[in-house]
């Protein structure tokens, strides 16, 4: 088993005719993922490697049953572009796009709040299920299918660390997820701790935050009171100064709120185990699962 | 972005909330010429830089006469001011604000924010204005008021009247602040601002409101759409080398230790330094070189980290995934040429085409230190310095 996508996800790919909506589109077909269609706006009609290209979301549905949508679209339109794939009828949407204004992520996140579908990022790798399905930009071959663990991270190459020495040392994973970097997101890490706990599948949760916000002190106190599975955590940043952007929008330090310090005595107070030093997290990991 | 309170106050003005009459100087000279202006003393004399704390770190007078003030200009302008924010080494005055003093009955606190936890646009006010609000909000969390606007429909008469009632303003002010506080949530929502802080928020005596401070940040990201702030930057406040590394998008701080880095991904890059100190050194910096870069980005970082003068050493980490281990190689091999290596570099790849970019790397010559994994690479950078 696994969460959110697996073997039967038919995928539409918003903004597949760019640069970087191309090559991952094939890196995905290529892994395995079913690429039902893709939307570019006054590109209907056209394929991409054989894949329909559609004008409008609502079209893509309508004409393939896709039920998840992956999003390139450049960051002035990528709001509008989650609003269409909300609109549009699918259950999933997965956005990679780096660097949309608060602002519009903030309205997009109260439109979405009416809605049944699930945001995953935005400035975000994405999500994939190993062996059945990957949705993102993470590479494919760092993964190990078939469980027994679930990894979820606000961050991409740090995820792929993690994974690629969970996969060294033999551990699999059901899902990995990343959530994005952004201040203002789709899903949290209490939505997946969550569906990680309820899937069968997974035996122990990997979460790995960053500095910034309050999301990771949450989750830790949502984790004493639902979750059962063992969680290895990790943060990024006890070095960060304060009051300085680390790259992600979202990861930095307002007066005293957010400092990874605050993060990790939250965690270990609820049960975490938290490792401090991420050359060691498969270690840890084959330690505690 | 940040901008001065200058700048802000402009906003300000230009969306109908009261500030004092005053202009901004960059010299003695003109500072005397904008307080003889005003045409009544008090003056107040404020030191413009991009740091909070600036009264109690003598970057604030007030002066009662043209003397006083061409004293005090003469004082602030010039010096380098040290506050809270600035860190010990200060920052350089180059410019002062010089506005009409005020009768002030009270100081109030008023703030807009983007609420990261709630998705919403935060109202945060407070009768304590002047102190320090996160201090208030620690110890008497039941003086702050928060109003959460829903972005979708924006600000309603009844968030203007919780917060206005909520400061038990004198009913003759309440008119004048909702008038205020409604132009200031255009002023947020139209500017993309991240954070908009008046601190404090001045009643007077004649029960009107004006904003004595301004503090505003706008979202960098939105800059796209704000091609007029861009005007607003201010290249004296910013690191040099932060300055240079923003031209080819990269994701650079400079930081106080002597290990430089280079790193793909932010949390990576965070990670990164933290195992730096982890191995009993300190990070130089922050370089996140990103996802997608080119080789000529690679070759960039590295000149840049290497134009610092306080870095002993170089930590290469990357995690090939789009950004492939060879074009990283590329980069790295191109910097070396053009600029030579003097200090130990240590290189760990892992990931994408990670065999092609180590055989470059070893046609290349370069007197590398291979690393096998990131726990060896911080090990083997903290013994080379």
């Amino acid at each position: 088993m696994s969460i959110f996508v697996n073997k039967e996800t038919r995928l539409v790919v918003q903004g597949i005719t760019g640069k970087e909506g191309q090559f991952h589109t094939r890196q995905c077909i290529e892994y395995g993922t079913k690429v039902v269609a893709g939307v570019t706006p006054g590109k209907g009609g056209q394929t991409m490697d054989g894949v329909p290209v559609f004008n409008t979301v609502r079209s893509a549905v309508e004409a393939t049953g896709a039920n998840a949508s992956m999003i390139f679209v450049p960051p002035a339109f990528c709001g509008d572009a989650i609003m269409e794939a909300a609109d549009g009828g699918v259950e999933l949407i997965v956005a990679i796009t780096e660097g949309i204004p608060v602002l519009d992520m903030v309205k997009v996140k109260n439109f979405l709040a009416a809605k049944t579908c699930r945001l995953i990022g935005p400035n975000c790798p994405g999500i994939i299920t190993p062996g059945e399905c990957k949705i993102g930009i993470m590479p494919g071959k760092i993964h190990m299918a078939g469980g027994p663990v679930g990894v979820i991270s606000r961050s991409g190459t740090l995820t792929y660390e993690v994974v690629d020495q969970l996969t060294k040392l033999g551990i699999g994973q059901t899902t990995c997820i990343g959530i994005g970097g952004d201040p203002v997101n789709g899903t949290n890490f209490i939505d997946v701790l969550g569906a990680f706990e309820n899937d069968p599948d997974t035996r122990g949760i990997v979460m790995v935050g960053e500095i910034g916000g309050s999301a990771e002190e949450e989750a830790a106190a949502y984790i004493k009171a639902h979750v059962t599975k063992p969680v290895v955590g990790f943060i990024a940043g006890l070095t960060a100064p304060p009051g300085r952007r680390m790259g992600h929008a979202g990861a930095i330090i307002s007066g005293s709120s957010g400092t990874g310090q605050a993060k990790i005595e939250a965690m270990e107070k609820n049960g975490i185990r938290v490792c401090k030093n991420l050359g060691i997290i498969g270690e840890v990991c084959k330690e505690v699962f | 972005m940040k901008i001065h309170e200058y700048q802000a106050k402009e906003l300000f003005r230009t969306f109908g909330v009261p500030v004092p009459d005053g202009g901004v100087a960059f010299s003695v000279e003109e500072a005397v010429d904008i307080a003889k202006g005003l045409g009544a003393y008090p003056v107040v004399v404020k030191a413009q830089i991009h740091a909070g704390g600036r009264g109690k770190g003598g970057g604030v007078k007030l002066a009662a006469s043209e003397a006083e003030a061409k004293d005090h200009a003469g004082d602030i302008l010039g010096m380098t001011l040290v506050t809270h924010q600035t860190g010990p080494e200060g920052r350089l005055v180059k410019k002062l604000l010089v506005e009409a003093g005020q009768e002030i009955a009270k100081e109030l606190y008023l703030s807009i924010l983007v609420d990261r936890a709630t998705a919403g646009i935060v109202i945060m006010a407070s009768q304590e204005g002047g102190m320090d609000i996160e201090e208030v909000a620690a110890k008497t969390p039941e003086k702050i008021i928060k109003v959460r606007v829903d972005p979708l429909t924006g600000i309603q008469g009844y968030h203007l009247r919780e917060v206005g009632f909520g400061l038990e303003l004198p009913t003759a002010a309440l008119r004048g602040f909702s008038t205020l506080l409604k132009n200031l949530y255009t002023l947020f929502v139209k500017n993309d601002c991240s954070l908009l802080e008046i601190n404090p928020l001045i009643l007077t005596k004649d029960d009107k409101v004006m904003a004595l401070d301004a503090k505003v940040d706008i979202d960098s990201n939105a800059l796209f759409r704000h091609r007029s702030l861009l005007e607003y930057r201010d290249l004296d406040e910013e690191d040099p080398l932060e300055v240079e590394a923003s031209k080819f998008n990269l994701n650079y701080i400079n930081l106080d230790g002597n290990v430089g880095n280079i790193v793909n991904g932010a949390g990576l890059a965070m990670a990164t330094m933290d195992i730096i100190k982890n191995a009993g050194a300190e990070p130089a910096n922050f370089m996140d070189v990103g996802g997608g870069a080119t080789a000529e980005m690679v070759e960039n970082a590295l000149r840049i980290i290497l134009m610092d003068e306080k870095v002993k050493a170089v930590l290469i980490n990357i995690f090939g995934g789009i950004l492939r281990c060879d074009v990283f190689a590329q980069g790295v091999v191109a910097a070396a040429q053009k600029t030579g290596i003097t200090i130990p570099v240590v290189v760990r790849m892992e990931g994408t085409n990670v065999e092609r970019g180590k055989e470059i790397l070893a046609a290349s010559g370069l007197n590398l230190i291979n690393a096998v994994d990131l726990k060896d690479a911080a090990e083997k950078v903290a013994a080379a310095i």
